[in-house]
Parts: C-alpha cells; structure tokens; sequence
C-alpha cells in the first residue's frame, strides 16, 4: 500500500487543520487526525455522528483544500450500481443498432456509457474527492457492492472489462448511523467518530458561517442548543440548527424584536418536531433565559 | 526473502495493544493493525495523544465503546489503573431515573460490555446464566417460516416481473440484439418486496422471570432468521441486546446478551422505559414503520400517563404495535389492569405471550392480520 505522507502540501494533522480553517471549517483533532491519516494512507474517510454536526461540510472541505471537484453521491434505500457507478444509453444503444443497417458497430462504446458518481471519480482521481453521503440509508446489498470498490478501486463493466483508477483516490464516506454498517466496511477505512463541538469551538463555528452574528448572541445560542440536546427530543439540534438560529434571531433583533424575545419567536429554525416543542414549551423561556445570561 | 521479517521492537507495544483489544472484545482485522502501525509512523509519534488518535482512527472502535477503548489504552500505554467506567455513557444502556432507592443506586452501567477481568463490577445486579436446551418445537416453527410468512413491505430495488410499472430496458436491449435490434417483447421491473424491519421490546423484570428467558430465546432465533430486527429488554434500565444475539451460537449470543442486560428480575416502569427508548433518536427509528412486539405482562409501577403518552407515540411510529402479555389467554380476552386498559385503544393487538408458542403463532400470522 502507498503511503504518501504528503498530499497537496500537507504533511501533519497541524497543517491539515490550518487548511481547513482557512476553508472556514474549525476541525478539533481527532478529525483532523483521521482525515490527515485518510489521505496519507490513502484510505478512505468514514465519519459517522449525529445528523448535523458537520460530515458533509467536512467532505467540502477537504475538496476544498486539495483545490478538487466534489462528487457527491446521496445514497437512498435501493441505489444500486446503475445509479452509482454506471449504465448504457439504451434508447440510443438501440438507435445506434438500427440506424448502422450492415455495418456493424459496437455498442459498448464510450459514446453509449453514462458515467455515474464512482465511474467519474475513479477515472480521474487526481481531481475529485468522491463524497458517498448517508450510507446508512443505503441497503445491505449496495454496502457489499461499495466494499469492494473501496478496496481494490477498481469496477469491472462487464461488456468492457476492468477499470482501476491511476491512484488511490480520496473517499469520504458518511453515516448518521440509523442503522449498524457492517464491520468490514470499517474496517477498510479510517473511522472517526464526530461528536457535538465544544462550546468554545461551536460559538467560533457560528461566527464564522454567519459573519453578521455577534459573539454574545452566539454563545448564548451555543449555551441553549447545549441544554436542548441534554433533553430527551426525538432530533436535537446540530451545528447547522444553531447558526441557523443565530442568524434568524439576529435577523429578528434587527428588525425590531428585543432579545430574549427573538430568541424564542425563531425557535423553529433549532427545533423541527411538534412533539419536541411542545415538550420543551413549558420551560423554554426560562432555558432562553438562563442561556441568555 | 530468505526468512520472515522481524517486527522491529519498538512496534511490539503496539502489537500487544491490539491484542489487548481483542482480548476485551473489539474486532480487529489484521489490517487495521497494519494500518495502525504506519499511522503512529506517519505521526511520529510525539506524545501518547498521537498514539490514541492513531489507534481510534485505524482500529475504528465503536463509539459506544470508546471509554473501555479509553481505559485499555491507559493501562497499556499509560500503566494507570483500571477504573472501569470512569467517563462516558455507554449509548447501548440507558438507565432510568431511580426513585427513592436511597444509597442502594447502582452506579453508572457504562462498562456493561467490558468483558473479562476488566469488568470487575461493584454493582450488585443480578446476572442471569441460562441451562442449555434444545429448540423447541415453537422456535423450530419460526426459523422455518419467517423468511417467507414474516409480514414485508415493497422495496425500493426492481426485479423482472412479467408485469410492472417500468420497462426493464437492459434486458429488452440485450435480447433485441439477438434480433437485429428488432424488439419482440418489452420487460417490465416491478418492486421487489422486502422483509419488514421488527422491533422487540422484552421485559425482564420480576413479575416476567418465568417468560424472559424463552423470550431472549425467541428474539435469538427471529435475529438469525431474518434481517432487520432489534431486540431490547427493558427492567430499570434499557438495553440493547442486538448485537449480542446476532452470534450464531445460540447459548454463545445469550449468554452475551444476558451478560449485557445487568437488570434481572428487579422491578419495571415500563412508561419510563419505553419513554427512554424512544427518546434515542438512532433508537426511536428502530421503530418507524416496523413491525412493534412488547412482550410486557404491564403490570405497571410507574406513571400511567407516561406509559400512556409513550404507547401512543411509539403506536404512530409502528406499521403493527402488538402487546404479548402472559396474563391474555384465549381469544376473548379483556384487559383487567389499569394500564392495559389505559394503553388499549393505541395497541393493535393485545394477545397471548404466555408461551413461545402462543408468540411464534401471532408473530406468524401478522401478514394475514394486516390484510384483513
């Protein structure tokens, strides 16, 4: 297996992290560790964690970072290879038959080939970063076919033989664990496991993704989301919900709204389940209250 | 290469920290300790740090695990001592709020999976060991029949139908090439059906002792037999046993599950249980659109609005939410208990789970129930 040690410049989870800061994402070390180890050793990223602490926006990134094309592949239950990695063009496959009269062509030729999110990233692996977004929404069947191409890189059309990619290419997988992924699949890649950001490092992450935030009303929004997630809610609010609710607020507060007041009337923004709010209801003004503080 | 290459020195500490690993249950491919060793190269190592991070990356310890993870790597690395359970929750056991059990509060089951001599705990929760036995004729019944009596809902993956909603067009094309591109019969895709997620949710408090260890039995088989299925229990804590049962040995996977689940035989509050279940986001869509089982004689000690409130939602949740109580015998019967009387109208089935047998039947006639 090649180990690089070097890719784009970076040679240290350090350098790595000052990278994706500059791409404004704030990366603590364990990601930036198991990202910086992904790449040097040229397997691919798993990260799995709660929806809305930053998986996908860490996939951006490292895109970002290593100045390459994103392709991004959504899994769904039922994705199968047609989807992901290739199909023919059959309408003009068999256009193609009957326009050729005598002559005979082929078929299976690049004009007639669809190329899909894997196709695309294996054949030119020097430029993309492949993102396979929610594969735990994906099914058992999709899972086996994906090991297999995470460990050799390599696809095998039947009607074209085998294609492998010139390098290894840079793989992030995510999952918000829904369900449990099967070991093997683990096992070939590099694991990090995202948990919520700390305080400190959350308010830092509002600021910079919504510029016209103040830091006061960024910490006291990390300070409410912080207490919502200790409650027993169906979906606590991620990263995402907080800035989110830092920038209606701000939004609400210019126009006229006083604070702990904005606050609340922009609630719908952290928190999506009727069930949730109407459980928290009660309490929410003394939580916004303290949070304030 | 005249003789296998050595491993340098300064890697044994490292090695054995794998093997420390596996010893207390993490599964650990080879090549993730290959891995492991060329990550501590990469990063230097330059502190004890580099060497954690490293290991959680590579080794991939799951996240429910990482304070055992935690607490081997500092006895290994760091000589400390072992305190099992010194930090973190274990996600796969939640504990309910105790009341008025004074200074008897069992400390925090956070270790429940550490295995071994690790596991020395101070708790005094009952264990439970289980005799070997043979399958019954009941369990023989349910692993032939679930894989095609078990209810299923239409997947989102097609399959060669004579007749369906979509043209498989690989298929046309390939057998039109056969005829000069002239195309004789078009194929058509339907859904392919698929296997119904299932959710047990089994009580192992006193008042079920004589029921909960045929119905960890029970849960084993459905595990083996079909894909999709969580299992629960539920007593003063919740716990979850999947895993565990997934082993192929039956008396292996419940003696690991019995391993898991520390609270035997004590009391129940079944509201607050089920409550806890549901508000573990990743736990809760265990439920959604599943086929739901509580095998719960109800004999509730707790808040009957709670109990209430959680049936309801976990009733909206579910595809078919059934209650399996020892005390329902026959056809006719009707609840007598104040919970069951109060959760009766969120419950689709109320019927007898007094034996396996009673259970393998309802769980088998599902499908037909649905339909009717």
């Amino acid at each position: 297996m090649a180990v690089r040690g070097t890719i784009g410049g970076i040679d240290s989870p350090e350098a790595l992290e000052k990278a994706l800061r500059a791409a404004y994402y704030l990366a603590d070390e364990g990601i930036a560790t198991a990202a910086y180890l992904a790449l040097a050793l040229g397997k691919p990223l798993l990260l799995e964690g709660a929806p809305g602490v930053g998986k996908t926006e860490a996939a951006k990134a490292i895109a970002a970072i290593l100045g390459r094309r994103l392709i991004r592949l959504q899994c769904y239950e039922g994705i199968d290879a047609s989807a992901a990695l290739y199909e023919w063009n059959y309408p003009r496959q068999m256009l193609a038959i009957r326009q050729a009269g005598d002559e005979t062509i082929d078929i299976y030729g690049e004009t007639f080939l669809i190329e899909r999110p894997m196709l695309a990233a294996l054949r030119a692996p020097d430029s993309t970063v492949l993102l396979i977004d929610e594969i735990d929404r994906s099914d058992q069947e999709f899972e086996a076919f994906l090991l297999e191409f995470l460990s050799d890189f390599q696809i095998s059309i039947p009607e074209r033989g085998t294609i492998r990619a010139a390098e290894r290419p840079v793989v992030v997988l995510t999952s918000n664990r829904t369900r449990d992924l099967h070991e093997a699949l683990r096992r070939r890649c590099v694991y990090h496991w995202i948990d919520y950001p700390t305080a400190e490092r959350e308010a830092r992450i509002i600021m910079i993704r919504a510029s016209s935030v103040a830091e006061a009303t960024a910490r006291a929004v990390v300070a409410a989301v912080g207490k919502l997630r200790r409650e027993p809610l169906s979906k606590a609010p991620g990263v995402a919900e907080a800035v989110d609710w830092a920038e209606a607020a701000t939004l609400l507060n210019k126009g006229g709204a006083r604070w702990p007041d904005a606050f609340k009337r922009s609630i719908g923004v952290a928190l999506k389940d009727e069930e949730d709010l109407a459980f928290i209801a009660g309490r929410l003004d003394a939580l916004i209250a303290e949070a304030a503080a | 290469m005249s003789e296998a290459p050595q491993l340098p020195r300064a890697a044994r500490a490292f090695v054995s920290f794998v093997a420390l690993l596996r010893a207390n249950g993490f599964a650990i491919a080879p090549e993730q300790t290959t891995a492991f060793l060329q990550a501590i190269q990469l990063l230097g190592p330059r502190s004890p740090s580099d060497i954690r991070q490293a290991g959680l990356a590579t080794l991939a310890p799951p996240p429910e695990r990482r304070a055992a993870y935690d607490m081997l790597f500092r006895i290994h690395f760091l000589g400390g001592e072992g305190v099992p359970g010194a930090e973190g929750e274990d996600e796969e056991v939640v504990r309910l709020q105790e009341e008025g059990r004074g200074d008897e509060e069992p400390p925090l089951a956070d270790d429940a999976n550490v295995s071994g001599e690790m596991a020395v705990r101070a708790e005094a929760l009952a264990e439970r060991r289980f005799g070997p036995s043979g399958p019954s004729d009941a369990l023989r019944r349910l692993a032939r029949e679930a894989p095609t009596r078990l209810p299923r809902r239409r997947g989102h993956r097609r399959m060669r139908a004579r007749r369906g909603p979509w043209a498989d067009l690989r298929r046309t094309l390939r057998e039109s090439v056969r005829n000069d591109g002239e195309v004789m019969r078009l194929g058509r895709l339907k859904r392919r059906p698929r296997p119904r997620k299932m959710l047990l949710l089994i009580d192992v408090s006193g008042s079920m002792k004589a029921r909960s260890e045929d119905n960890l039995r029970l849960a084993h088989t459905l595990v083996q037999a079909t894909p999709n299925v969580e299992v629960f229990t539920f007593g003063t804590r919740l716990t979850r046993v999947t895993r565990a049962l997934r082993l192929k040995h039956r008396e292996q996977a419940l003696a690991a599950a019995a391993h898991l689940v520390s609270d035997w035989d004590g009391g129940t509050r079944i509201g607050e249980a089920l409550q806890a279940f549901l508000a573990v986001p990743r736990f809760g869509g265990y439920a959604r659109g599943a086929v739901v089982l509580i095998l719960s004689d109800g004999l509730e000690r707790g808040d009957l609005s709670a109990l209430r409130d959680a049936v309801a939602k976990l009733s909206r949740r579910a595809w078919r939410l059934s209650w399996l109580t020892p005390l329902a015998v026959g056809s006719s019967f009707v609840p007598q208990t104040e919970a069951l009387i109060a959760i009766r109208r969120f419950v689709d089935d109320m019927v007898d789970g007094g034996s396996s047998a009673a259970v393998v039947a309802h769980v088998i006639s599902l499908r037909q129930r649905r339909a009717a």
